[in-house]
């Protein structure tokens, strides 16, 4: 195909072989050059800016190693790391499961119009922002007036303290999130089982598979590839997690909800200490690329392809 | 099935709940705020806190900043994203495999950890706390130019031959041919970034300093602070208030909108 296109721009006119050798350049400068400018220049700056210490006042000064040391023995660093992992494993792990058992409810014989209200009902908290969210959310867990205690009331629990005690508030964050996010994990799985055709379920039948037995070994082997996707891409977004904690605990109480990524911001811009702050930055890069490197490895032995 | 749709009934309770208790109690005297049971159907709606939202924050320069940033990202993104979307689906050049395979890395490094030396270039060029500091940066989109790349790639190829054979330069056959057919695939690139920036709130936070340039989400939780706990009917009129654009996108655009967030993961 390129070849006979090539051939005819040549012979239309004289030069036109010239000018489509810097044509592909011309469509790909605003992306290319903003990219470099934003995105490549900047990793490249934040790796470097890892071995220097700068407060944007005084001059940066090279300093090695040393904010990595400091930032991998500083408590409130390791603790933001170690609710951060605590945070990825309880909360992919309830944003999937929950995602997939709602799939497989709406995707089973439904009425039409039902399943349009029940996909459009779980994809909605997906539309609003984090901050808005997390705003209503801190005065349904309010202490007293509550709603969500209200409601735990008449099942004769006595008045949680949500955001007031470190376990409730890493609570509600882990539950805020997943409320929220739970939905795009939701729709990768309506994807995934779609695509099973509907005869190996005939034959599972036939082979007197039924109900949960029948997912077990039907659904969940042939879903492996969505649930690849669908794992590596919660975490790399639950790794990244700020908005909740930021605008529902600040963090608190103590550090109980501080996570990487506020511990990233906290360092630039209310302490000025640029140089650890990148050094935080390519830390968490680093077991990013290292957990994803990882699902992708793992995958070979439990994930199956039709 | 009758169990199985209880149950999913329940879940949807769960999701819309928080959401109608926010607009019923926005709807409330603000006295009224904190009343248990709340009540889900405000019969008699009051809308003193939607007068308040006005008087106490100014919300219409929120909603024109964040307008403004989220119009001119989605504009932007959609027509880069489908210039460099048709040149790696379309046009042959040295070093197309491993430009395209740079652009799909960048997706894999989270914004925050480029926020320092990205907050450091904004300063440089002169833009910092202006709204152009949140629009520029956000303009080229990796996940926008691989999408634009698929949709292109699934666009019949005779059609750019036969304009090829009619004399048509690449650049006529792109801004004839190509653009009009890929303008739903643009429409995806566009609602997804008005979805992502009308929400975003960590980049606003640290690019922008004084409340003029504050985008909705930072203004909402500046509100927030500003009154504790005080009178929540207004804090929740803002929120109902910020919810109404993404909404209209989503009534108009949930077709393109779940597409293009599942697109790219091999469903």
């Amino acid at each position: 195909m390129s070849t006979r296109r090539r051939n005819g721009a040549a012979t239309s006119e004289t030069g036109g072989r010239q000018r489509q050798r810097w044509l592909p350049w011309a469509f790909l400068a605003p992306t290319i050059l903003g990219m470099g400018l934003f995105t490549l220049v900047p990793i490249v700056a934040s790796v470097v800016l890892a071995f220097f210490r700068w407060d944007i006042i005084s001059a940066p000064s090279f300093v090695g190693f040393d904010n990595f040391a400091e930032v991998v023995q500083d408590p409130t660093v390791r603790v933001s790391f170690l609710n951060t992992i605590l945070f990825v494993v309880v909360a992919v792990a309830l944003q999937l499961g929950l995602a997939l058992a709602l799939a497989i409810m709406v995707q089973e014989k439904l009425p039409a119009w039902l399943r349009v209200f029940f996909r459009s009902a779980f994809f909605f908290p997906l539309i609003l922002s984090a901050a808005s969210v997390s705003i209503f959310m801190r005065y349904l867990f309010n202490e007293q007036f509550g709603v969500v205690n209200w409601l735990l009331s008449f099942v004769g629990v006595p008045a949680v303290p949500w955001l007031t005690t470190p376990a409730g508030s890493a609570a509600v964050v882990i539950l805020v999130y997943v409320w929220q996010n739970f939905g795009f994990s939701f729709l990768l799985f309506i994807g995934g089982l779609a695509s099973i055709p509907t005869e190996t379920y005939e034959a599972a039948s036939i082979d007197g598979a039924t109900g949960w037995r029948k997912h077990l070994h039907v659904t969940l082997p042939l879903l492996s590839p969505t649930t690849l996707v669908a794992s590596v891409m919660a975490i790399i977004n639950a790794l990244q997690v700020f908005d909740q904690p930021y605008v529902l605990t600040r963090g608190g109480p103590g550090d109980a909800t501080r996570t990487a990524v506020m511990v990233i911001f906290e360092s630039a811009f209310q302490r000025l200490e640029f140089g650890q702050a990148s050094a935080i930055g390519v830390i968490l890069t680093l077991i990013i690329m290292a957990i994803t490197a990882a699902q992708f490895r793992l995958s070979k032995r439990f994930v199956f392809y039709q | 099935m009758a169990g199985r749709i209880v149950l999913l009934l329940i879940a949807s309770v769960f999701i819309l709940g928080p959401v109608l208790w926010t607009l019923s109690t926005s709807l409330r005297p603000p006295a009224e705020s904190f009343q248990l049971p709340p009540s889900f159907l405000p019969l008699n709606p009051d809308f003193s806190s939607y007068d308040q939202v006005f008087k106490q924050l100014n919300i219409m320069l929120l909603v024109l900043n964040s307008a403004l940033v989220t119009g001119l990202i989605a504009v932007g993104q959609m027509f880069t994203a489908a210039l460099a979307g048709y040149a790696f689906a379309n046009l042959k050049f040295r070093g197309r495999g491993a430009l395209f395979s740079i652009v799909l890395a960048t997706m894999m490094v989270p914004a925050q950890v480029t926020i320092v030396p990205v907050f450091m270039l904004i300063r440089g060029i002169g833009l910092s706390d202006t709204l152009l500091a949140l629009i520029l940066p956000a303009i080229p989109t990796a996940f926008g130019t691989f999408l634009m790349r698929q949709y292109f790639l699934g666009l019949p190829s005779d059609l750019g031959e036969a304009a090829a054979i009619d004399g048509a330069s690449p650049w006529r056959t792109f801004r004839s041919v190509y653009a009009p057919l890929a303008m739903p695939g643009m429409a995806i690139v566009g609602i997804l970034a008005f979805n992502y920036h009308w929400n975003e709130f960590f980049r606003p936070l640290i690019l922008t300093i004084s409340e003029q340039n504050f985008t909705l989400p930072l203004g909402l939780v500046s509100l927030q602070g500003n009154l504790g706990t005080g009178s929540i009917s207004v804090v929740l009129a803002g929120v109902i208030l910020s919810m109404i654009p993404a909404l209209v996108v989503f009534m108009f655009g949930q077709r393109a909108l779940r597409d293009g967030l599942t697109a790219g993961t091999g469903k």
